[in-house]
This record gives C-alpha cells, structure tokens and sequence, in this order.
C-alpha cells in the first residue's frame, strides 16, 4: 500500500493530463464545428440545410469506434501522419459536433415565434432581433442539452486508450499489471477521476444557468 | 453460439496461412492444425493413480491455453478451428505423452493479462502461450521450462534500420507495443521511449507500416514472425535487452506435473521432436533453430 | 421553413437565398469533391478497393457478425430495462436506506466510461465472463443507469391524481406503483426507451477493443489481411450499416414520440443518444 498510493496517485496525474488536454481540445473544435452545423441547418438556404442534416446524421448514427478506425488506421493510409492524441482530438471533435449542432438547433426551437415577430413588428433588425431577443432565450435552453454533451464527450476521451494515446483509462491495464493485488482500487481511482469531471461540468452548466434564469 | 474468439487473428493471414501449409506439406497431415500428430501419441500411458496426468490420460482430452494473435508462435487462422505456431506444436508434444491426440486437445484463448486465473480457476489444465518464466508469477501459478529462450527486441522500418539499432536509440522514440504490457514498461521507464499502446500486436505493426510509430516491441520471437510477412520493409534491430523464458503453466504445488512437463520438455530435446516443432513453424519465419535451453529443476513439493 | 428567425421571404430575400443556394451548394460540391478526389488518387475508394463485397464467404461472415453485434445489444437491452426498473423504484423508495445506495450506483455507472468498465469486467473477471460476458454486463450496467432516470422521470409524470386515487382506494404503494403509474409511463417512455437502444449498438462497437467477434472486429479481419489492406473502404461499409440501423431506430422514436404527443400523452424527453 504504501508503494501503491503515490503510484496510482502519480499515474492518475499523468493519465488526467492527457485526458483533459484531449477534452479541452476536442470540446472546443466542436463547440465551433457543431455551432456552425447549427446555423446551417436553421439556415433559409436548402444545400446548407442538407449538408448539416447529413452531417448530423452520419455521425451521430457512427459508432466512434468505427470514426476512430478510419481516422487511425485509414487517415495515414492517404498520407495524413499527425500524432494519436489529434487523430483522437479530430476524431472526438467530429462525433461531439453532431451533438452539439442538435443541442443548439433544439435549443433555437424552443423559442416561441412570437417572440421573433413581436421584436420585428417593433421594428428590430433581424440582427437586433436575433442578437437580443432570440438567442439569450435559446442559451438558456441550450445550457442542459449542451452540459450532457461535454459530459458524454468527457466518457468519450476513454476510447483513445485503445488507439496509442496513454490517458487515465490505458492507465488501469498498466496498474493492474505492476499491482495486481489493487484491482479493485485502480478502477475505482480511475473512476473517481471521471466523476470529478463530470460533477465539475455538471456544476459549471448549473451555475450559468443560475446567471441567466430569469424572474417570471 | 460459436466460441468467441478473442482478438486474435488480427492480420497476418498469410502466415498463419502459410505455417498452415507448410505443415501440411512436410508431413501430409490434415488440414490446418492436423487431425494426426506428427508427435508421438502415447498407448496406455502409466501413471500413478491420482496424478493430475492419470486423470487427463482417462479422460483422453486436455484443455490448453494458448494465444491466438502471435504468427509463428500461437495463431488462429481465421476459418480454422485450431491454431498454429511453435507454442501449439509444444502442446501436442506435451498432449501426446499423455496419450491424447491433437484433436482432443481443446484451444483455449489466453491473453496476457489471463492466464493465471485461467490456472487458478481450473479453466485450462495448462497454459502454452508464450509464458515467461518468472518470479512475481510462480507465486501463484506453477512454471515448468523453459522450453525456449527470447528476449525483448525492437521490430524497425527497414529504411530506420541504422537510426535505430537498439533500445539506445529509443529516446523520444515513438515505440507501440500492447497496452499494460512489461515490453512497453520497459522501453518507457528505462529507455525513454514515447508510448503508443494498442491492444494487439498486429495493430502496432500496421502503425509501423504506416509511419505512424517508428519502432514495435515485444519478444523477438514474436518480431520475426511479423518481419517475415514482409521482409522487404520490416527489419528485427538490435540485441535482446532482456531475457524472456518461456515455461509451461501449470496449477501451482503439482509436483507430479512439473516433473512430467520437465522430463517431457528434456525428451523432445532429446528426440527431435523440439526440432521439427520449432522448425516448421518459427523456423518458417527464418529464425535459426537455436539450442535448446536448460531447463529449471522443479521445486521439491 | 417556419423558424423563429424568418419570416416568409420576399421576393428580395428569395433572390438572396437563390444565390446562397448557388454560392453554398457550390462550396460544398467543391469540399465534397476535393474529399473524394483526393480519396479517389490515394487508391482509398478505388473499385478494387470494394472487392471484398463480392466475395460470398466475406459478405457472409460480416452478417453473421452484425448478428452478434446484435445480440449482445439485444441482451444487454432487455437486461437494462430490468435494472433500470429495479433501480428507479428503488430511488422512488420510502426509505433513505433504499433511495439513497440506489442514487449513487446510478449516478456512478452514469459518470464512468464505458469503456473502462468493460476493460476492468474483461482484466479482472474475463476468465470466467469471455468478451460477450463482460461486454453485455458492462453495457447493462451504464444503459441501466440512464434507463433508471428515464423510467423514474416516467413514473413521476404519469398524473397526480392517479396517485391520489390508487391511494385513496386502498392501494399499497407496490400496488400503486405496478398496477397504476408502470402500466401508464411505459407508453410514455417507449421514444426514450427506443432512443436508448442506438446508444447501445453503437457502444456495443468498444467489444472490439476486448475481442468480441461482432461486426468491427469482422470488419478489422477483413481490412487488416494483407489482399485488402483498405481500411478506409471497410470503414465505410460499417459505419453505413450503423448509419441505417440507428437512422431507422430513431425515425421510429421520433414517429412514436409524435403519435403519443398527437395523443395528449406527456412524452419524457431525453437527450437522444449523447453518448
């Protein structure tokens, strides 16, 4: 045990360092791509629409074992050498941008049209009625669906244990292999590291909606 | 349901294929894995009543663990029902004196991180599957051998070769290898090398062939047979850094059987057998057959 | 297109949108097209590269091994629902002693991977569990956990005067529970529930990483063999039969989700498949 302890807890470091490097990367490609995606699908222009509900739902519908076999195993096939840990990051940021996009699009439909036309028979701009009455109402909507997102995107980062990246769940076959005695422990080391995360994105979507909720 | 087969048979058809073949053609026997030995198959054979080996020897079939995912050492084809390899010829050496057949031997899947249960649980009778001998181990599970030697090697791009010669060279290095194994742990904590896990060799391998990573580590003996699949750009570089004997598995505290898979191990040396078992399948990947190793003395019960 | 953003165009702003349309569709034939040349040069979609779908043996063994695939979501499915049952009435318990172990069980199956579930299920038990055990437990486990909370949601938004009224004629709370609240939140559940089901095929894909012979692992014998060696086209013809299982499993919610609701049936909502 005492050999155990600073261990698992120095492993622990190294393998959280990589995972959320590979979350703070992955989550904010995504952000951008799946914003993006979003305007494209609420967007009056029919090939933008199309493009987005295709994209939408070839990746959310891909298991991202499957994206991450064709991004590690067939990318270099075609001349693309970059390290594990972006294949991993590109890889996870394709997947999640599927996720976000619906999060954000459902998030804009939950606002009730009149809204909209009350603010442009006042005679807003459709900038000032996008920019101050549409999209503070979605945010507010968007803030939950968003927070499950990062937080399945968090579990995700997991997956890149098993294509060359050593991250904090590859590191439960190496504790197991020096303390084979600690099984048990390791997991539940490993595990509490993802909790934390979870409980700490849980708490960051808590507080801005608290900040945005409004006094009906 | 068919048994499932684990990882195993990731890549490296030809070879497998090949060893298959090869087999085939040397001795006529059957197809893939052969329903004939070209071991000796015991008559009768006598043991003392309540041996471990009298009781397999009345039941006329053995389960042994063996990998499925190492050319030239423990393969399954994929479409075959037995494997191939030197760690298969081994068993059915081992089998046979036991007076069971190679097609009563049953192949059980064994990774690395399962073999002692596997033993402790009575799943298999033995384990065969490139098993090193050593201390942490015998704690636990009883080791009969070896029955060959290898050592930790480095498998290299041919254009690589002369910049990387050795684990010398490995600082900085991408190197794969499988994930939570000791080979990885050793190019990483002694040598400075950068990690690449992957859960099969074959997966490495393929990195290695897309210059994804710059080296793959394990067992030389492993190496070759993945060298030998495609010698024009694979190269096995530098000295063996480490000593990995490879024993027979057993429950732990069978004194009996140790000294039966001791006195068999030291027969085939004897007879040929060891001979023809490692030529026609690591001996199909160009490894020079070696001496045979001596084998341990079993610890008194 | 009756968004909250637009109103209905004009015959000015139906100018703009046509040259939007020219202007996008354009770009992304070109992005499109610049993939697929450069895929196309690379040899990655070339028609040899598809070969393999003309073999009987291969196209054989891949549908065999959808069937696995298949099976283990299937049994990991209904032994979800089973737990999630268990679990969301144990949370709805009276007692602290109950409600609370049943909390942290689902909240800490929700919270870890998956996949390093299944990796310490096949290290430390896989002797005895093989790959599809130790896949299908850990797939019960995490699908479990969501389940409860769907089913739990379920059970508190069926009416509150059905309670009061199973009380109020004698009823115990099991009998309440069972034969008032289940019968009429499983209807409400079905989209949730369905949903739930792509989340699981497509976690039943990590059974690759341990071994599990389903449709990747056929898929990675097929493009890791040294005749084929085409990952990108294997990769595609999986991802494509993914696409239209899960494509089809969610129209189907979505058609339920919409009958119920024409209905005037509450429907519970869940954020489909964010795993």
């Amino acid at each position: 045990m005492d050999e155990y302890l600073p261990e698992l807890l120095a492993r622990l470091a190294d393998g959280f360092a990589v995972t959320l490097r590979m979350l703070g990367w992955s989550a904010l490609i995504a952000g951008i791509v799946g914003t993006i995606l979003a305007a494209m699908r609420v967007s009056p222009v029919p090939p933008l629409r199309a493009f987005g509900t295709s994209y939408v739902n070839i990746f959310r519908n891909t298991p991202l074992v499957v994206l991450f076999l064709l991004a590690v195993e067939g990318l270099p096939t075609v001349g693309v050498r970059i390290s594990f840990e972006w294949f991993a990051i590109i890889t996870l940021a394709t997947y999640t941008a599927s996720f976000v996009c619906e999060a954000i699009r459902s998030g804009i439909n939950t606002v009730d049209v009149g809204q909209a036309e009350a603010s442009r028979s006042i005679g807003m701009t459709f900038g000032q009625s996008l920019g101050i009455i549409v999209l503070p109402q979605a945010i507010r909507a968007v803030i939950p669906p968003l927070a499950s997102v990062y937080i399945a995107l968090a579990k995700n980062t997991a997956v890149a244990a098993a294509f060359g990246v050593v991250e904090a769940t590859g590191q439960l076959s190496n504790l197991i292999r020096d303390f084979a005695s600690f099984l048990w422990f390791s997991f539940f080391g490993i595990a509490a590291g993802y909790v934390i995360i979870v409980l700490v994105i849980s708490g960051i979507a808590g507080m801005i909606e608290r900040r945005l909720a409004v006094v009906r | 349901m068919r048994p499932f087969r684990t990882k195993a048979l990731v890549g490296a058809l030809t070879l497998g294929l090949a060893l298959a073949a090869c087999g085939d053609d040397g001795n006529g026997t059957g197809t893939g894995g052969g329903a004939e030995s070209e071991y000796e198959v015991v008559d009768n054979p006598e043991f003392e009543s309540g041996t471990t080996m009298a009781d397999l020897a009345e039941q006329g079939n053995i389960t042994i663990g063996v990998k499925f995912d190492q050319p030239g050492i423990g393969q399954m084809p994929p479409g075959e029902d037995a494997p191939v390899g030197f760690d298969i010829e081994m068993a059915k050496i081992v089998a046979g004196q036991l007076g069971i057949s190679p097609d009563n031997i049953e192949w059980k899947e064994t990774v690395s991180d399962n073999r002692e249960p596997f033993l402790q649980n009575d799943v298999v009778d033995l384990v065969i599957a490139s098993y090193s001998i050593t201390e942490d181990r015998q704690k636990v599970v009883g080791q009969a051998g070896p029955y060959y030697v290898t050592g930790q090697q480095l498998l290299v791009r041919e254009e690589d070769k002369d910049t990387i010669a050795g684990p010398d060279d490995l600082e900085g290095v991408k190197v794969c290898s499988v994930t939570g194994s000791t080979s990885i742990q050793t190019v990483t904590e002694e040598y400075g090398a950068d990690p690449t896990p992957f859960d099969t060799y074959s997966a490495c391998v393929r990195q290695l062939q897309n210059d994804t990573v710059d080296a793959v580590t394990t067992d030389g003996a492993i190496l070759l047979g993945y060298a030998a699949q495609d010698p024009d750009n694979l190269e096995v570089v530098g000295p063996e850094f480490s000593e990995e004997r490879y024993g027979i598995g057993y429950s732990k505290g069978d004194a009996e059987m140790c000294q039966f898979l001791t006195d068999t191990i030291n027969n085939s040396f004897e007879n040929g057998s060891w001979n023809t078992a490692f030529e026609s399948t690591l001996g199909q990947a160009g490894v020079e057959t070696p001496e045979p190793p001596e084998t341990d003395p079993c610890p008194s019960a | 297109m009756n968004s909250v953003l637009f109103d209905v165009p004009g015959p000015r702003a139906r100018a703009r949108h046509r040259i939007g349309t020219i202007v996008g569709g354009a770009a992304i034939v070109a992005f499109l097209g610049l993939l697929g040349w450069k895929l196309w040069v690379e040899e990655a979609i070339t028609p040899d590269q598809w070969s393999f779908l003309t073999v009987p043996g291969i196209v054989l063994g891949l549908a065999e091994a959808l069937l696995f695939t298949l099976a283990a979501a299937a049994t990991a499915i209904g032994m979800a629902v089973v737990f999630g049952a268990v679990f969301a009435f144990g949370r709805l318990s009276d007692h602290a002693l109950v409600r609370w172990p049943c909390l942290v069980v689902v909240e800490f199956f929700r919270a870890v991977p998956l996949l390093l579930l299944i990796l310490f299920l096949f290290i430390a038990y896989g002797w005895a569990l093989g790959p599809f055990g130790s896949l299908v437990i850990a797939l019960t486990l995490y699908n479990g956990a969501v389940l409860a909370e769907i089913f739990r949601a379920g059970l508190l938004a069926v009416p509150r005067g059905q309670r009061e009224a199973a009380y109020s004629i004698g009823m115990r709370k099991y009998q309440v529970m069972l034969l008032v609240l289940a019968p009429q939140a499983i209807r409400t559940m079905l989209p949730a529930i369905i949903s739930q089901c792509v989340v699981a095929l497509k976690d039943t894909a990590l059974g690759f990483i341990i071994g599990y012979s389903g449709f990747v692992h056929e898929g990675d014998l097929i493009f890791t063999s040294i005749q084929y060696n085409n990952p990108i086209a294997v990769g595609i013809v999986l991802a494509a039969v993914f696409i239209v299982i899960n494509y089809s499993l969610s129209r189907l919610a979505v058609h339920l989700e919409s009958r119920l609701r024409r209905q005037g049936t509450t429907v519970v909502h869940v954020d489909e498949g964010v795993e």
